[in-house]
């Protein structure tokens, strides 16, 4: 799923300074499983925009609201819902909801509630760690199906590199180096010869360095 | 700011309010329970959600604390951990907010022993008396 994390209220309080009626706009995918912008997300922050407003003397009207997806227009339709009843919202989606808000309201002004970080899995209670990079060339078949772009500090494509200290990564010393991890699991699985093939230089225009990205399925579109 | 009546509300499980609910509302003002502290008894403070503490500060008290059971014995093994994050979670807001942060608190105290729970009251009672009123009343200094 998507990883996220609301913004530092004080950021969010000056964004909308100027605004007399916001929406808080939460959405019921990624961010509302890693508890960053579902709706008991959007009560807090509703309240904490109030409570800002109140310490500085502004009057302001908070409406509260939660769309099944914030990531598809048919949902992003039922912003009707509220109509007239704000003159700026603060998406508490992903960056993929503020920009479908920007898309599809042109004259609606539209602020980020939460800083999209990665995408990621939930490896306890509260916590999360990224696992994919979205690189969109995937090499999860020759590494044992630990990824190396996402989850080495420098996307590596042969390693370890001379960095790698007792299985640990010499960049974040508590983070296990996911090359000892592809060295180790590939050993279990009696693949360890797939080490020594060499990686070759990578075309990475997939991973956004070519642009925008943007799937077409044929069989989808009508 | 001498005559500033500070409005404290505090949640307290079931068990830790025990004895002190039962002296009643008499009792309690012989005992010296401070008049700024209203008293919400909830099954377990485990229950207590961020919104119902914002809430509080948005209908304009001046503080809020809550009193669980001690961190090792919670009647609901964890409830009184949970409160303690969540009040963890305001005071972090309250901050970011550039507001005290003390004018929210958590205390774990043994269940049913009054003295204690007379005496956080005190203490919060006397502590925002000082910090004077709240600045998220909306109200000038």
């Amino acid at each position: 799923m998507i990883i996220a994390e609301r913004k530092p209220i004080a950021e969010i309080v000056e964004m909308t300074r100027n605004h007399e009626k916001i929406l808080v706009l939460g959405c019921r995918g990624c961010v509302t499983v890693c508890s960053a912008g579902g709706e008991r997300e959007v009560e807090l922050l509703a309240s904490l925009i109030r409570l800002g407003a109140k310490k500085d003397g502004r009057k302001i009207e908070v409406q509260e609201g939660t769309l099944v997806r914030q990531c598809d227009k048919e949902y992003v339709d039922s912003l009707d819902n509220w109509k007239g009843e704000y003159d700026a919202i603060v998406s508490m989606a992903c960056g993929v909801g503020v920009n479908f808000i920007a898309n599809l309201r042109p004259t609606t002004m539209v602020y980020p509630g939460v800083n999209t970080t990665f995408f990621g899995g939930s490896a306890d209670q509260g916590v999360w760690t990224e696992q994919c990079a979205g690189c969109g060339d995937c090499v999860l078949h020759l590494t044992g199906g630990l990824c190396p772009v996402a989850r080495c500090a420098k996307s590596l494509m042969n390693g370890p590199c001379g960095g790698s200290q007792n299985g640990k990564c010499e960049i974040h010393s508590e983070i296990d180096c996911i090359w000892q991890m592809i060295h180790d699991r590939l050993e279990r699985l009696d693949r360890k010869e797939q080490m020594l093939e060499v990686a070759p230089i990578r075309d990475w225009r997939t991973a956004g360095h070519g642009g925008p990205r943007k799937t077409t399925r044929d069989d989808l579109t009508i | 700011m001498s005559d500033f009546k500070p409005d404290i509300r505090a949640f307290c499980c079931h068990y830790t309010s025990q004895q002190t609910c039962a002296e009643g509302s008499e009792g309690l003002k012989q005992d010296g329970f401070p008049e700024s502290v209203s008293l919400f008894r909830v099954p377990c403070t485990g229950k207590i959600q961020v919104s119902t503490l914002l809430q509080a500060f948005e209908d304009g008290v001046d503080a809020v604390y809550v009193v669980g059971c001690p961190v090792d014995s919670c009647h609901n093994v964890k409830g009184s951990q949970r409160a303690a994050k969540r009040v963890l979670a305001v005071k972090k807001a309250l901050s970011e907010l550039d507001v005290e942060d003390e004018r929210i608190e958590m205390f774990h105290l043994e269940r049913g022993f009054h003295p204690e729970f007379l005496a956080v009251a005190q203490e919060m009672d006397k502590k925002i008396k000082k910090l004077g009123p709240s600045p998220l009343k909306g109200e000038p200094a």
